[in-house]
Order: C-alpha cells, then sequence, then structure tokens
C-alpha cells in the first residue's frame, strides 16, 4: 500500500496519524505539503486532523479551496482510497468528496474525550477487520463535529449505507445521551456511496497503541493495510 | 516631541528617584521613545526589581541542570543527548480584564519562551485562581480563561496535559492565570539569546506589529482599580494558527547552522528582547524601525517599541544565511525582515524616518535596573491547632462526600474536556491523576508533570507553606513512579511594597529554597507576578510550581485508580491527624486557622524513594499521594477513578480521634494497594527506606466504609462530577 498525508498550515495530527499508519504498514507514508500540485501513484490518501489555515472563515473551508486538494478529489474520482479525520473530514465535506456538513457542537464548547462507536458496516477497505455491530471506543477532539445533513440529504445517506459510525452507549446503544455532539442520527463517520471515501470525527490513530489506553483504531489501519496491498 | 512633565513620568511607572538615574545615565532628558523604554525595562515584571535578591537565594544547580534561570526556559538533561526545556509564566492581569485573550496570549508567550530554544512543545499545564464561586464575575471568569487556553492550545497542537484550579475570595478582583510549557530537544542544539558577531543582521520574524499590548508589562506591575477594565486595549490579541506556523518556522531553520541567537518577544516587545540580546552578547545594535513589518499605518517609534503583539521572534543570523532564512519564513508565509545590524558601540540607535529617534546605552539600561531591598516582616507563626479541639459533628462519610463535591475538590473533567490533552500521540497519563505523563517521542522513556501550590497553606506559614508547595510538587511525580529531577516556579503575590507582603515572599522563597535543595530539586525557571491585588486587597501568596520528572521505562508508570478486589490498602507516611489549615476545617467547621502541616523533608525524601522503587519494581498496583482533604480523600479519589468503581474497606486507629485520622492532612503520605503476594516484600522495603508503613484496609465492595459507617462510590462520584458542570451552566439561567 502507498499512503500519503497531506499537510496543511495548520494541520497537527500529521505526525499522528503517520506514526500509526506507519505501525500497520511498516514503512513512513509520504508527506505531502499543501503547495504541491502533482501526486506519486498511491492507494490512500488521508487528509488529518488539525487547524488547516487556522480554521478561519469556516472549518476546512479554505483547504478545500487549496491546489493539493483539486489532485486530490481527482484521484478520489478515480477510486483512490481517501481518509479525512476530524478537520480532514470537515474539509472533505467542504471539497463534495463527502455529504453533509460539521457545525459547532450542540453545547459550544470544544470537547476531548473517549467516546463508544458503533461500527455500521465491515464491507469496506477501512472497517473490514471490524464486525458490523461492534462497539469500539475511539478519542473525539472538535468545536465543530455536529453533523448535518437536510432531510433528504440524510435519508440517501441511511439509504446507501454510507454512515460508517455512529456514537452510542458502552453497550452499543445509539441514543441521545451518548451524542457528544448533536450530530443528526448520532453521525460520527460517513462514506461517499462507493464507500471508497470515508470521514469521520473520531481520531483512530490516538487510540492505536495500548500504552496510550486502547487500540482499537489501529484495526481501521490494519484494514486498509489488508485491502490495498 | 512631547515635553517630559513629572505626570508623564508618573504615567510610566517610574518613581523620582528612578528617574534621576534615567537623567545620570543619559545626561540627558529622555524624548518619549525612551522614556517608554526605560519604563518597560524597569517595570518589576521585566526587571524583577523587588525579588531578584531573594531568588538569587534558590538552589539553580544540579548534575542534569544545563541551563538555570536568566535564559527564555530553564534546561535539563534526560540522557541520550535529550534536554527538556520547561518554564511557567503568568498572565494574571490581562486575563482579568479580557479572560479569553488574556489567558490564549498567556498560552502563547510561554510556548515561546520554549521554542526560542530549539525545543518543541510536548506539553502545557497551568496553574489557575478564581474568586469565590459566589462572586458574579467568577464563572464569566472561569469559562473564558479554559476557552481562551483551549483555544490557543488546540490550535498550536499542543496537549495541554495538567493542571491545578482553586477557589478563594481573595482571587475576587485579581484572578491568576499560569501557563507552563515542556519543550524536547536535541542536546547539542540549544538556542540561546546573546548576541554575537559584530555587523550580523538582526531579523525579524513572525506576525506583524500592531498598536496592541502597549504598556502590558507596566500594567503588570501596577494595582488593579476600579479603572482597570478601561485598560482592556492593553491586552494583546492572540493568533494561534500564526504560532503554530512560526514553532514549524522556527525548527526548521534551528536544524541548519543559520541562527546565532534567538529571543522571543514577549513582555515588552521588540524593546526587550533587543536589549536583551545586545546586554547578553556585550554588543549594540543599530536598527531601521521603518524595515520593521507593521499592521497599520502611522505608527510612531514610541508604538513600535513598546507594542506586545504576539507570535514574533527576533533573531541574530550568520551573514550569508540570510536567504536561507528568507526561504523558510516564506514557505511559511510568516514575515522576515532584516531590521538592524549588531555593533561594537554597546548602544541602542534606533531610526525612524531617516532620523535617530533613540540613543540608549544598554548595560546600564539592562543591567542597572534597580534593585531594591524592600522592607519586610516576618510573618506571625500560627499557634497548631489540636485535633481535639476541631469538633466532629458529622459523620466521617458524610464529611467525606460533602468534602469531594466541594469547589477545591469537585472534578476539573468539565475543564480539561475542553483541551486537547491527546494530540501528538504520546499522552500516556490524563489529566485527573497525581502527574500527567508524556512518553518523550519515539523512545521508551516518559516525562511526569505537575503543577502544585497550597495557598491557604503559605498565607498560614510562608515559610512552611513554600516548603509543602515543592514537597507536593515532588510527590506527585513520585507518585507516578518517576524521579524528580528540577522546577520552574511561577510566584504570584499582593504588593511588595507593604512589608507584611514582602515577608511572605521572603519567607516562601526561603522554604521553597530549602525544599528544593533538601530533595535534590533545583529551580531552573521561572516568573514574579507581584501588585496581584484590587483596591488595596491582596491574593493570597501564591507560589505556584511545576515539577518535571523523568521515568526510564514509561510503560511502568502508576496510576490513582484501584485496580482489583481484595487487594491491600497501604498507607506510606506518618499520620498524626494535622487538621490546622485543612480543608476538613474550612469546608466542615467553617473555620480557616491553625498552622499547616510541617514538611518533614529527609522523611518526605524517603518516602518518595520507596514508592519509586515499588512502582519501578511492579509491587503497587495504584498509588495517589495524601494532599489536599487527607486519607479518605485519597482514598475516594482510588475508588472513584477505577473502572468500576472498586469501594474500600478500611480500619482506623484507635490512638487518633476518627475525622482526624480521615482528614489531618500530614505531609510525607502515599496511598498504595498492593496484592497480598507482594506486600511481605513493601513491608520489608519500607523498612530498608527507614518509612512507615501500614495496611489500613482492603479493597472491595462498590462502597467506602470507615468507622463503622459506609458510601456507595457511586454517590461520592455523582457528587464529585457534578458539582462543576451544574456551577457553569447555573450561569445560563
Amino acid at each position: 500500500m502507498k499512503a500519503a498525508i497531506i499537510v496543511f498550515p495548520g494541520s497537527n495530527c500529521d505526525r499522528d496519524v503517520a506514526v500509526a499508519l506507519e505501525a500497520s504498514l511498516g514503512r513512513r507514508p509520504l508527506m505531502v505539503w499543501h503547495r504541491d500540485t502533482t501526486l506519486p501513484d498511491l492507494d490512500l490518501i488521508v487528509v488529518p486532523g488539525g487547524f488547516s489555515y487556522g480554521d478561519y472563515l469556516r472549518c476546512g473551508a479554505m483547504a478545500a479551496q487549496s491546489p493539493v486538494m483539486r489532485e486530490v478529489k481527482a484521484r478520489a474520482d478515480k477510486g483512490v482510497r481517501v481518509l479525512g479525520i476530524c478537520n480532514g473530514f470537515q474539509i472533505l465535506t467542504e471539497t463534495g468528496l463527502l455529504p453533509g456538513a460539521l457545525m459547532r457542537n450542540r453545547d459550544l464548547r470544544f470537547v476531548c474525550r473517549d467516546v463508544w462507536l458503533k461500527v455500521e458496516t465491515e464491507r469496506s477497505d477501512f472497517t473490514n477487520r471490524y464486525a458490523a455491530g461492534q462497539v469500539v471506543r475511539m478519542p473525539i477532539a472538535h468545536a465543530e463535529g455536529n453533523f448535518f445533513a437536510d432531510d433528504a440529504t440524510l435519508a440517501a445517506i441511511e439509504d446507501q449505507g454510507q454512515v460508517a459510525f455512529r456514537y452510542c452507549g458502552a453497550d452499543g446503544a445509539v441514543d441521545d445521551a451518548a451524542n457528544p455532539n448533536g450530530a443528526r442520527n448520532n453521525i460520527a463517520g460517513v462514506f461517499n456511496p462507493g464507500r471508497t471515501v470515508l470521514g469521520l470525527m473520531p481520531h483512530p490513530e490516538r487510540l492505536a497503541e495500548d500504552l496510550l489506553g486502547g487500540s482499537d483504531g489501529k484495526t481501521m489501519f490494519e484494514s486498509l493495510v489488508e485491502a490495498l496491498s | 516631541m512631547s515635553a517630559i512633565t513629572p505626570d508623564l513620568i508618573a504615567q510610566h511607572g517610574l518613581t523620582a528617584d528612578e528617574y534621576a538615574k534615567v537623567l545620570e545615565i543619559l545626561g540627558r532628558e529622555p524624548n518619549l521613545t525612551e522614556l517608554g523604554i526605560f519604563s518597560v525595562m524597569w517595570s518589576e515584571h521585566c526587571s524583577y526589581k523587588s525579588s531578584k535578591r531573594w531568588l538569587k537565594t534558590l538552589p539553580t544547580k544540579a548534575p542534569w541542570v544545563i541551563k538555570g534561570p536568566g535564559e527564555n526556559a530553564g534546561v535539563i538533561d534526560i540522557g541520550d543527548n535529550q534536554a527538556v526545556i520547561f518554564k511557567m509564566e503568568s498572565h494574571n492581569h490581562p486575563s482579568f480584564i479580557e479572560p479569553y485573550q488574556g489567558a490564549a496570549t498567556g498560552v502563547g508567550g510561554i510556548l515561546r519562551d520554549v521554542f526560542t530554544m530549539g525545543a518543541r512543545p510536548i506539553a502545557n499545564l497551568n496553574a489557575l485562581r478564581f474568586g469565590s464561586p459566589d462572586h458574579p464575575k467568577t464563572r464569566h471568569l472561569l469559562a473564558g480563561v479554559v476557552s481562551g487556553i483551549g483555544g490557543y492550545g488546540n490550535c498550536v497542537g499542543v496537549p495541554t496535559v495538567g493542571g491545578e484550579v482553586n477557589f478563594h475570595p481573595s482571587y475576587n478582583g485579581n484572578i491568576l492565570v499560569n501557563a507552563m510549557t515542556v519543550g524536547l530537544a536535541d542536546k547539542n542544539r540549544i538556542f540561546y539569546s546573546a548576541a554575537a558577531g559584530i555587523g550580523n543582521p538582526v531579523v525579524y520574524v513572525g506576525s506583524k506589529t500592531g498598536r496592541d499590548g502597549i504598556h502590558g508589562a507596566t500594567m503588570a506591575s501596577a494595582e488593579f482599580d476600579e479603572a482597570s477594565a478601561e485598560k482592556r486595549p492593553t491586552v494583546q490579541v492572540g493568533d494561534p494558527f500564526t504560532e503554530k506556523l512560526l514553532i514549524e518556522a522556527c525548527l526548521e531553520l534551528m536544524a541548519t547552522d543559520a541562527i546565532v541567537a534567538i529571543q522571543d518577544m514577549g513582555a515588552a516587545g521588540l524593546t526587550s528582547s533587543s536589549f536583551e540580546m545586545a546586554s547578553k552578547g556585550g554588543l549594540g545594535i543599530d536598527m531601521d524601525l521603518d524595515q520593521v513589518p507593521v499592521r497599520e499605518t502611522g505608527m510612531t517609534p514610541y508604538e513600535i517599541m513598546l507594542s506586545e503583539s504576539q507570535e514574533r521572534m527576533l533573531m541574530v543570523i550568520k551573514p550569508g544565511r540570510e536567504e536561507l532564512a528568507r526561504a523558510v519564513f516564506d514557505k511559511w508565509e510568516l514575515d522576515f525582515a532584516i531590521i538592524g545590524t549588531l555593533t561594537n558601540t554597546g548602544r541602542m540607535v534606533l531610526r525612524h524616518h531617516g532620523a535617530v529617534v533613540a540613543d540608549l546605552p544598554i548595560d546600564p539600561l539592562a543591567l542597572a535596573a534597580p534593585d531594591y531591598d524592600r522592607p519586610w516582616l516576618p510573618p506571625v507563626k500560627p499557634a497548631p491547632l489540636d485535633p481535639r479541639d476541631v469538633p466532629s459533628t458529622v459523620s466521617p462519610v458524610d464529611a467525606l462526600k460533602t468534602l469531594v463535591g466541594c469547589p477545591d475538590l469537585a472534578s476539573r473533567r468539565w475543564i480539561w474536556e475542553q483541551y486537547d490533552h491527546m494530540v501528538m500521540g504520546d499522552t500516556v497519563q490524563r489529566p485527573g491523576g497525581d502527574a500527567a505523563v508524556v512518553r518523550v517521542h519515539g523512545s521508551g522513556k516518559g516525562l511526569a508533570l505537575t503543577t502544585d501550590v497550597t495557598p491557604r497553606y503559605v498565607l498560614a506559614d510562608p515559610y512552611e507553606g513554600g516548603r509543602q508547595a515543592v514537597a507536593e510538587a515532588y510527590r506527585n511525580l513520585c507518585a507516578v513512579g518517576a524521579l524528580p529531577l528540577a522546577v520552574t516556579d511561577n510566584l504570584n503575590f499582593g504588593n511588595p511594597e507593604k512589608p507584611e507582603i514582602m515577608g511572605q515572599i521572603v519567607e516562601s522563597i526561603r522554604g521553597m529554597g530549602q525544599a528544593c535543595r533538601e530533595l535534590d530539586f533545583p529551580v531552573v525557571s521561572g516568573n514574579v507576578s507581584l501588585y496581584n491585588e484590587t483596591q488595596g486587597e491582596g491574593i493570597l501568596p501564591t507560589p505556584a510550581i511545576g515539577g518535571v520528572g523523568l521515568l526510564d521505562d514509561v510503560s511502568r508508570s502508576a496510576t490513582v485508580a484501584f485496580k482489583a478486589v481484595g487487594n491491600a490498602i497501604v498507607l506510606v507516611g506518618e499520620t498524626k491527624g494535622w487538621l490546622g489549615a485543612s480543608l476538613y476545617l474550612r469546608e466542615i467547621c467553617g473555620r480557616e486557622e491553625g498552622a499547616p502541616p510541617p514538611v518533614a523533608l529527609h522523611r518526605e525524601r524517603r518516602a518518595g524513594e520507596l514508592v519509586r522503587q515499588l512502582i519501578h519494581d511492579g509491587l503497587v498496583q495504584a498509588c495517589h499521594d495524601v494532599s489536599d482533604g487527607g486519607l479518605l480523600v485519597a482514598v475516594a479519589e482510588m475508588a472513584m477513578a477505577s473502572a468500576d468503581h472498586v469501594g474500600a474497606a478500611l480500619e482506623a486507629p484507635s490512638t487518633l480521634p476518627l475525622h482526624a485520622w480521615c482528614f489531618g492532612e500530614d505531609q510525607g503520605r502515599y496511598v498504595i494497594e498492593v496484592q497480598d503476594h507482594d506486600l511481605p516484600t513493601v513491608l520489608e522495603e519500607a523498612v530498608e527506606h527507614d518509612t512507615a508503613v501500614r495496611v489500613i484496609g482492603r479493597t472491595g465492595g462498590h462502597v467506602i466504609s470507615v468507622g463503622g459507617r459506609a458510601i456507595a462510590v457511586e454517590e461520592l462520584a455523582t457528587a464529585h462530577e457534578s458539582w462543576l458542570p451544574g456551577y457553569m451552566a447555573g450561569g445560563r439561567d
């Protein structure tokens, strides 16, 4: 698997995801600076978390207009797998690679803590090592993670099986008490219709090592390595 | 040019004597720009004029200390050619006036102090003090400060891993916001601020200079009054995005050989950075203010020199490396300007629009800043309180529930969940334990980090309180298994011109110094914040200590949570039932009196060595230091932290009043959880370390029981977790 991580001014989880990917992949992924407009042959592009361009204007809005994202979009259209984490998810919705938008958290505050997630499907290159219905733990760290889509879009997302993860309780119950930010239908991560692009607010790279408190996130990187190698 | 009137001199915070010294140094009257420069350079904030003779008494050396106080931050050796660079600094006055920006720029400033020396910042901590929860401003200030700390730290991508918060009415009009940054550098790639090389270019990088923060350093050196809110324009505005770019750009340039010297522009901006660099190098600077990148047109030399705009650095570059340096800052889209040249004149010559607008000798200004031996009164030591004089009107478990839910002990989760405490992927122990633990990236080593002081002890007895602050930091590091290496201090006091306040300063520094010496825990950096008074009322004396310790094997760190049912609960250290100045006395009896618990430093050290040894040998399932609230609170915190609320059955000795045993705040103690088969070894080790240990109970059940009464851990946890969110939600009704 040939993987690259896009680095914007203000990205701050680029190193973290590189470390986690390297642990599963066995070699360091390529780091691509935002001004680069050509990409080598790739199987996976990661758009990492952080505050690209300071998140001024609107989270992810400026990054979505950067030269490298035109190239990312072109690759995604050709089927290259794209993973957007946190700010990366916001950027992917801003570019139109994923549906919906990430709004300010319901209680208006930044929140950093572990959440429980229900895996909606194992049928993707990102989730094949999980089981459908499995409850996993990953941290969130965001102020704008409140997933919104209008009724028609939401219905389409649900109908086409585009939901990847939902916020749930430790027992797997998907309810409002387990919703950390007000996301519609407790959506924590969504696919594009072809399940070749995934965006999620939780950070799989932050719980990919037992020393740091858990390794449920590592399973996602192992899934990708297995599917794309 | 304005005439220099006595009023103007007073507005600049200079006394008549200080102004006479200005005239003597210059041999003429200063112009306004020059007066402004003297004013900020000689402010309490920049010159430490009331405290420096006392700070000199602190121990600052150890074989592992690479650089003690005097640089931007302290530097210690952690082996493997790695150095840890750290410091704590206050941003109290700005945070009271504008809590979000005041706290945010406090974080930004301390980050720059650390990365300017070549370190990548790897962790932030803080020590916060707010007024009474009943005070109408407290909720607003707390929300703003927490949001500001998070807003800045989260964006720059440095985890905020720990800290402490107290509430007390003495902070009603003067909150304390102390921010600490810890960074990691290669030992052979540390950067200093002394300018060198006559003719070398002086380079300005980062954000443009605006009119914000002019006279921030002078503001931080005066008491507050009702008109202080009008000083809001002197609070700087932070841009963490630019700071993130500045970190990356500086570290990228530092990997080359281009930089001779570097200094961040903090308090007193371009003035103090340029004077400090020149003074340390024994050189002069010719500076062309027309080259300084400015945000607004029409800025005067006075404004350019005194602006405290954020996210700016000053560097001396090797000749011939200008274009390399410029390319790095271009890549990160930051301003880069050559604004001056090093000279051999020993003078700072400033030009603007072709004219010389200031011409000042550097050393007389930088080194001859006033040094006051202010009169001080030795504090009156309160008499110790006999525990038998403290009534026991409520059962211990009811008192416990009140204590774990009181403002000073309630869970801080509402605060630290607003801080990204996991970014950088090395946070091994998150907030909520005795000390935060972060892995040294790419290695198996770890750093333990803590901030501590108990202001009510310092008020009762500044000397003992100063000793206790250091001892508690030492204990918190030992409690996770780390070897305590060094501290940074942030000394927050009232008006030093009052002899009783000066007495607090002198005595607490004496206590800190003694503890640091006896614990081999030297002071490598620090900051002093005086004049923390509003309308003549001083704050509790608050010398905050930031401690750093090292774990050789980060996977062996101990945590506070009880791990299993049926283990022995062992109390390390001696218990006399000391209730003077305790939280029990204040929260349950409504009294603030008595001498604080004394610290026996030799016992503190032995207990710390024992606990570290036991943790290292894998004999400890859980460990927690005993501090605010005493033994029963410590045990309850271990139970509440455990995944399924494992409780504890305790057996109190009959030799002490029960409430004194449960809630006395005797120092030098830890609670450890030990498996039965390890108990004999633990007891032997304790004898070896000449430290008292005693099995006080057993883990199990889901209740804490003592003295024939019990309370569910769940009930305690609800009280513990609900106070702060409930309090903060109250503001929205």
